[in-house]
């Protein structure tokens, strides 16, 4: 298996209001190419941090981490920025659509800036949401919403998803609508997909599984057998 | 599909679209300021220019003298002068003229045209009727000012008393001359076109009327390009000397130009502080907007980094909104300022008598005011861009942390016991963030300091008239004489019916020196306690003539660097020609011109042995104030008449014609930035605590309590500003009397306390509307998605 990401040693704190929190401790694994790896633990334990180390919006205090052999942690602003401009989607659990777009005109901000973008209006029916292409957030569902998030990521056709619960503001309903998504993303195109979340039962989805404790990797666990998005508990 | 407009793009006018209210009140406040800046230089150009080209096309002269009388001959002698390059001698003569519509009389100056010529020098620019035919008798031009004030007509003839004669003369033209833009009579201060006319005459004619025949006692000189001018002054002055020359003067002493220069220089002094205070405002308020919007939109700002945008192209994004706004402003902007320049220009020109109007609307104007606005409004901006573009995506998405609060001061202190909990809630507010809050103070505070600047022009003015005309000069009528008379006038005007008392008046013309300092003037010689026509100090108090030496006010005082104790060289302009030396014994305040006083008997001695008067300050029976005036107007002797009340009423005129329009629309300007900045304020605080507030809501607070909350904040941003706008207004109101101190009248800072209230009425009052208008979509805000954070 060829490796899409290796880190090594990865340390990061930061500071919100007057606390200081060391998010990651020094963590080193590897992640293939074209698995979705779904990365569980609680509050606090760093995954989120870890993640977005992985997709250059954050840099590590120390330690390595290598994109097809390349080491982010040595990137300038500029290099991260046409990094994640050229290979990684977002998926993030606030959606973060523009209130003043359409749905169409979300995924388009994006397609606009990507060297091998895909038709937005094709991104949109991947998910679903063809006919809804001219409708503003505030006249979409949540699971709608993320859905179109997903659509603005997958279409810049980039090699890594990179996803922050993305089912944790939706019911099982919708939430089992946008997995089928990521998955289909996953199968058709091969992307790398890493999806955090506190639900559990959704890493009976993925090909690996990594657990996150206090700022360390727990354990790794790969899957044998995957189920489905409608053949787990929710 | 294909779209013009790129998403971001698309983001960028719906975002703009969705705080018009705000756009709308920036747009305004810039908008004004553009206006402003072009009115002011647009007309201040075309003043310029048209004034430049009428003197160039009617060959207005460099150097003016006048004497008592010399032969022809001697105008030769002047051409001759190294640096002169015309020269034309002229006779001139003072008059008074008989008008029924006047109670006094009104006094005149003709002027030799030449016959068997056309005049080489200050040409007239004929209206209507004709010129002059060569040695016509009893015709004259007469200047179109003079014309209009008395409803004359072609063919009207006027009465004059010229050289102890009565003539009749008929007005065949109407003209205008650049050496009168402004008709100024001799000693006067304010010009005055009903009470002083300005005529020309055949030069043939009007030597015989007055014993001039083959002489001249006037003459207007033309230099070379380039030429020092104080030499060719120097040179004239000795070989008019002997002809009783007064000093010779160049063409920015000339009474009419200077006026006309003085003028343009008030408006150059407006026109550069106006301007920058209204896009001061401006930018700050864009500021203040531009903040918040990077404020609200942090998560989106992180969105569009972590999906790949560059920090050039976050900021450039939020760079066009300012210049959008921008645009908007400066289009309305350029508009209204072409609109209003065009109308000022016009009225200006007709104020002045131009016959021409050139009115230059320079581009480069314009692009300078649009510039500068520009440069304001992204200065204003760049801090709040840069905070944006720097925040590290992940950083940015991620919630706002809770804001960092301590106890207050106040709570400190053990005040809070007696403080509800909600007013604690705004106390902490205002205590959090300080600099947020003293800035919106501020910025109110510039509108009321606008709006009290505003009306201080029209304050002061009053109070200098209520000074000048109430306490300076206390006299009903001063008159003046043809020629200095002895004392005995006086007593000869006493018994005149109806003259309850009289002062005299010596006035001498004068050349003040000290060290390399010079200043053409005169001395006023009064009664050592005067009565009527007084000498007052800073206290108003009247000053005493002292038993020697001379009165100086600051102003002149200044010009001349003396202070209390120097010694100052008066060379004396009059017949017996000769140079004193005095000490300088008191410094007053006086708002009008360049005075100078001394003891009338102290000035009697050191001038010759025998006292004069040349005028007196008279007190009237007002019963019997028409007849007195009538007889007076019979007493050839008596060449100046002025009466007090009506001096007021033509100081008060011209001010109004000035004054009124500027503060009208001063006053217009400042309301848009009054209501701009607390209407933005308003809504910047309601779209940052609405999430909260809503939660109050929730929580169980009623609305009123919630009102109290938000507006209290808002309320007490309001109250700060007052003293600090007040401040403000009074310092602008100080720097502005000193940019327009000049020679001819100085404007003391006065403020009625009723201005002050005023000021603050209106802003009070914007604030009002603010909040009401604000309060209406707070309180429509849905309570639960408010929760939620959408907003």
């Amino acid at each position: 298996m060829t490796s899409l990401f290796k880190t090594e040693k990865l340390k990061k704190s930061y500071v919100t209001g007057e606390t200081e929190i060391h998010a990651l401790r020094g963590v080193s694994t590897e992640i293939p190419c074209g698995e979705l790896v779904v990365m569980l633990g609680p509050s606090g334990s760093g995954k989120s941090t870890f993640l977005n180390i992985l997709g250059g919006l954050d840099q590590p205090a120390s330690g390595k981490v290598f994109f097809k052999g390349k080491d982010l942690a040595n990137f300038n602003n500029h290099e991260l920025t046409y990094f994640r401009r050229e290979h990684v989607g977002f998926v993030f659990q606030a959606y973060n659509l523009v209130p003043s777009l359409t749905a169409l005109e979300n995924v388009a901000l994006v397609t606009e800036i990507s060297p091998q973008p895909m038709d937005p209006l094709e991104a949109l029916e991947i998910v679903g949401l063809k006919n809804r292409a001219n409708h503003f957030p505030s006249q979409m569902s949540g699971g709608e919403q993320q859905r179109v998030a997903i659509a603005r990521a997958l279409a810049k056709q980039p090699e890594v998803l990179l996803c922050d619960e993305p089912t944790g503001a939706l019911d099982s309903e919708t939430g089992i609508v946008v997995l089928n998504a990521l998955m289909k993303v996953n199968e058709a195109f091969g992307t790398t997909t890493i999806i955090i979340t506190h639900n559990a039962a959704i890493a009976a989805l993925a090909h690996r599984v990594i657990h996150f404790s206090d700022g360390m990797i727990h354990h790794v666990h790969i899957n044998d057998t995957r189920k489905t998005p409608q053949q787990i508990d929710w | 599909m294909a779209t013009v407009l790129s998403a971001l793009n698309k983001k960028l006018l719906r975002d703009l679209l969705n705080i018009k209210g705000q756009v709308a009140a920036i747009t305004l406040v810039m908008a004004a300021g553009i206006a402003i800046f072009i009115i002011m230089f647009g007309v201040l150009d075309s003043l310029k220019l048209t004034r430049d080209t009428y003197y160039e096309r009617y060959q207005f002269a460099d150097v003016f003298a006048s004497l008592k009388r010399a032969p022809e001959a001697v105008k030769d002698r002047i051409d001759e002068i190294p640096g002169v390059s015309i020269s034309q001698s002229r006779v001139v003569f003072g008059v008074t003229l008989q008008m029924e519509s006047m109670l006094e009389p009104a006094t005149g100056k003709i002027i030799s045209l030449p016959d068997s010529s056309p005049a080489l020098l200050n040409k007239l620019y004929l209206r209507e009727g004709r010129m002059l035919f060569p040695n016509e008798e009893n015709a004259i031009l007469a200047d179109e000012s003079f014309v209009k004030a008395h409803d004359l007509s072609l063919g009207d003839s006027l009465t004059v008393i010229m050289n102890g004669y009565r003539r009749t003369l008929n007005i065949v033209g109407v003209v205008l001359s650049p050496e009168y833009v402004y008709s100024i009579a001799p000693g006067a201060l304010m010009p005055d076109s009903k009470r002083f006319g300005v005529f020309w005459m055949s030069r043939r004619s009007l030597e015989a009327a007055v014993n001039m025949k083959g002489a001249f006692n006037d003459i207007a000189i033309k230099t070379e390009r380039n030429v020092a001018l104080e030499g060719v002054l120097s040179q004239v002055d000795a070989i008019l000397k002997p002809y009783g020359g007064l000093i010779s003067f160049a063409r920015k002493d000339q009474i009419s130009n200077f006026f006309v220069s003085n003028e343009l220089k008030q408006l150059q002094s407006m026109g550069s502080l106006a301007p920058v205070i209204f896009l001061s405002v401006a930018a700050f308020l864009i500021n203040v907007v531009m903040s918040r919007q990077v404020a609200t939109q942090r998560e989106q700002i992180g969105m569009l980094k972590a999906v790949g945008y560059t920090n050039k192209e976050v900021s450039l994004h939020y760079l066009k909104m300012v210049l959008v706004i921008t645009v908007l402003g400066s289009i309305i902007g350029l508009a209204l300022g072409a609109w209003m320049g065009s109308g000022m220009t016009q009225m200006y020109t007709e104020f002045f008598h131009f016959p021409i109007l050139k009115y230059s609307f320079s581009l480069e104007v314009m692009i300078l005011s649009v510039f500068s606005c520009a440069l304001a409004a992204v200065i204003g901006t760049l801090f709040a861009i840069n905070n944006a573009a720097k925040l590290p995506p992940a950083e940015a998405m991620r919630p706002e942390s809770p804001a960092i609060f301590n106890v207050t001061l106040l709570e400190r202190i053990g005040v809070h016991q007696y403080l509800s909990f909600t007013s604690r809630i705004i106390l902490r507010q205002v205590e959090r963030r300080p600099i947020r809050t003293l800035m919106s103070s501020i910025g109110i505070a510039f509108a009321l300091s606008i709006l009290v600047f505003s009306f201080f022009m029209e304050d002061s003015m009053e109070y200098l008239m209520d000074v000048q005309y109430g306490i300076t000069q206390r006299e009903d009528v001063n008159i003046g004489f043809v020629e200095p008379k002895s004392a005995k006038a006086l007593e000869e005007i006493k018994i005149i019916p109806g003259v309850l008392m009289v002062e005299p008046l010596r006035n001498v013309p004068v050349y003040f020196k000290h060290k390399h300092y010079k200043k053409r003037g005169s001395i006023i010689g009064l009664n050592k306690e005067p009565m009527l026509r007084r000498v007052i100090d800073e206290n108003l108090d009247s000053v005493n003539m002292p038993n020697e030496g001379i009165v100086l006010n600051t102003t002149l005082a200044r010009i001349l660097q003396l202070k209390v104790g120097d010694i100052v060289e008066v060379e004396i302009l009059e017949e017996k020609r000769q140079t004193l030396i005095i000490p300088v014994s008191a410094i007053t305040q006086e708002f009008i011109g360049l005075g100078a006083f001394m003891n009338i008997h102290q000035l009697n001695k050191i001038l010759d042995s025998t006292p004069k008067i040349t005028g007196a300050s008279l007190l009237v029976d007002q019963n019997h104030s028409a007849q007195l005036y009538k007889k007076l107007k019979e007493i050839p002797a008596i060449i100046g008449l002025n009466i007090t009340s009506v001096l007021r009423q033509i100081f008060e005129d011209i001010m109004a014609e000035n004054l009124l329009k500027m503060v009208a629309t001063n006053v217009m300007f400042a309301s848009f930035i009054s209501f701009g900045i607390i209407y933005n304020t308003a809504r910047i605080t309601i779209s940052e605590r609405s999430r909260e507030l809503a939660s109050l809501r929730v929580l169980g607070l009623t609305r009123a309590e919630v009102a109290y909350i938000l507006f209290g904040e808002l309320g007490l941003i309001t109250l700060l500003s007052i003293p600090i706008g007040i401040l403000l207004g009074y310092s602008m109101s100080v720097g502005m009397t000193e940019s327009m101190d000049s020679e001819l009248f100085r404007i003391p800072v006065y403020l009625k306390n009723s201005t002050y209230g005023y000021a603050v009425l209106i802003v009070l009052l914007s604030a009002i509307v603010s909040f009401y208008l604000v309060w209406r979509q707070v309180d429509s805000i849905d309570l639960v998605s408010a929760q939620k954070g959408v907003e």
